[in-house]
């Protein structure tokens, strides 16, 4: 059987496949990969099924040893020292090294037959809020490689650009209540440029900025969340729920994000501006 | 009545009371609208997310005729609870009544789980009973797995070890949530429960 041995993890690397959806009603977040476009690129290029278990790598850092050769893909955020966005041999005893990425904040390595870890609840995807699935890889730990495997596709290079650099801009919609907050809170969410808080993680990205204004004093009673809510807490700056967001929420949700945007939230990274348009 | 806007894959019904949560969640889960992936109830609210157009879904949710007596058609599960929380004697003075009172009253009420949150499997339980308690001003930052607690309307029971503000008045052995189990949440919407006192053990 082929395995990799994790060396080095960098900041945080976890196993994600395409989450848990359709537990929400039990508490169970949806979880799985972050960016979902990279995820799934880096999956189709080794000719794994669709939904098998690759690595997230927070901010570059991971190092692998091949215990075996393995074919592997790294999608998402560019890590200097590796190929992107192609298949690559790694030789039996060979190690691979994740650089800081250039831009972006998240990388995948998928391997030729998928991570083979236990699911929990039908996902291998590591939800760091909830605690369910596996724990975030640390250094030493062996991770065994599964064999279900499609035909390799036969493609070289996958044509995608890489995650900006510079200001990003959301496309958002009016959430179920934007009517909590002042006609000028809402032109304040779409005219300020926010900068992206050290606070995020994979539960929700942070925006360090101008206080909302709140049209409606007093409590929300919960509700359901899904990805891409834009809730305001009482400080009044927004937080954009991500893969690992809870099921439910207590603060008022101004706005979504729209979902072809999704994928380009979870590579912002910290200190990075970022725009709100409708 | 009313459906909100949440997003490009879901929408928000916001209902009058909980009872109306109960009926509405029990027609939408017996019988979901195509492509509906999840379906959220909360407090007021019920949450749906779909992989189809939302025009079709809103047309489905305004169709829907909710079930009736949801507090009283769930599936009964008895769990036995040893009544010797730490925040038993306060609860006891917040509704000027006795311990034993407070343990009388809760293992008498008819339980319904209304909805899930928090964390997994903790379920949120209401009655018919007329509970009303303030969480506790300072949240503790460890709570017990199994601890079984009230807050506001609601009694719930920590599925796992976790910070918590409710007040906590009992402990039970029963496993809320297992993740190898089918389903994985023991107190899942719609299910009824009734708590059953296991005495000092």
């Amino acid at each position: 059987m082929s395995s990799l041995t994790v060396l080095t993890t960098g900041p945080l690397a976890t196993i994600q496949d395409r989450g848990r959806a359709g537990q929400a009603a039990l508490g169970v977040p949806a979880s799985g990969a972050c960016d979902r476009a990279a995820y799934e690129l880096a999956n189709r290029l080794v000719g794994n099924h669709e939904g098998a278990a690759a690595i997230e790598v927070t901010y570059g850092g991971l190092t692998i040893h091949a215990d075996t050769d393995l074919l592997l893909a790294i999608t998402g955020a560019p890590c200097t020292g590796v190929p992107l966005n192609a298949p690559a041999l790694l030789r039996s005893g060979e190690l691979l090294r994740l650089g800081p990425p250039a831009s972006g904040l998240r990388t995948y390595v998928a391997v030729r037959g998928g991570l083979d870890v236990p699911p929990v609840l039908g996902s291998r995807s590591t939800d760091l809020l909830s605690g369910l699935g596996p724990s975030p890889l640390v250094a030493g730990q062996t991770l065994q490689v599964g064999s279900l495997v499609h035909p390799m596709p036969g493609v070289d290079q996958a044509p995608v650009a890489h995650p900006a650099a510079g200001q990003v801009v959301l496309r958002v919609t009016p959430g179920p209540r934007r009517d909590w907050f002042t006609d000028a809170g809402w032109a304040s969410l779409l005219s300020q440029v926010y900068e992206v808080s050290t606070n995020s993680n994979r539960v929700g990205v942070r925006l360090d900025g101008t206080p909302l204004e709140r049209a409606r004093a007093g409590e929300l009673a919960s509700e359901g969340m899904t990805h891409g809510a834009i809730q305001i807490p009482p400080s009044g700056t927004p937080v954009i729920f991500l893969a690992d967001h809870p099921v439910t929420g207590g603060y008022p949700v101004i706005a979504y994000v729209a979902a072809a945007d999704l994928n380009a939230c979870a590579q912002l990274r910290p200190g990075q501006p970022v725009r709100l348009v409708s | 009545m009313r459906i909100l806007p949440s997003g490009d894959r879901a929408l928000l019904v916001e209902l009058d009371d909980l009872d109306q949560v109960l009926g509405y969640y029990a027609a939408l889960a017996a019988d979901p609208p195509p492509e509906v992936v999840d379906i959220v109830p909360a407090a007021r609210t019920i949450l749906v997310t779909t992989r189809g157009d939302l025009a079709g879904l809103s047309r489905s949710l305004r169709e829907l005729v909710p079930a009736r007596d949801r507090r009283t058609s769930g599936e009964l599960i008895e769990i036995p609870v040893v009544y010797d929380g730490a925040d038993l004697d306060d609860v006891a003075v917040l509704l000027g009544c006795t311990r034993d009172d407070v343990v009388a009253r809760h293992t008498s009420a008819s339980w319904t789980v209304a909805f899930s949150g928090f964390a997994p499997g903790f379920g949120y339980l209401t009655s018919d009973g007329d509970w009303n308690i303030p969480r506790r001003t300072s949240p503790r930052t460890k709570v017990p797995a199994g601890a079984v607690g009230l807050a506001g309307e609601f009694s719930g029971v920590y599925p796992r070890e976790s910070p918590g503000g409710w007040q906590l008045i009992g402990r039970t052995s029963v496993r809320t949530f297992d993740a190898s189990r089918e389903p994985a949440a023991l107190l899942h919407p719609g299910r009824r429960v009734r708590f059953v006192d296991a005495g000092r053990g």
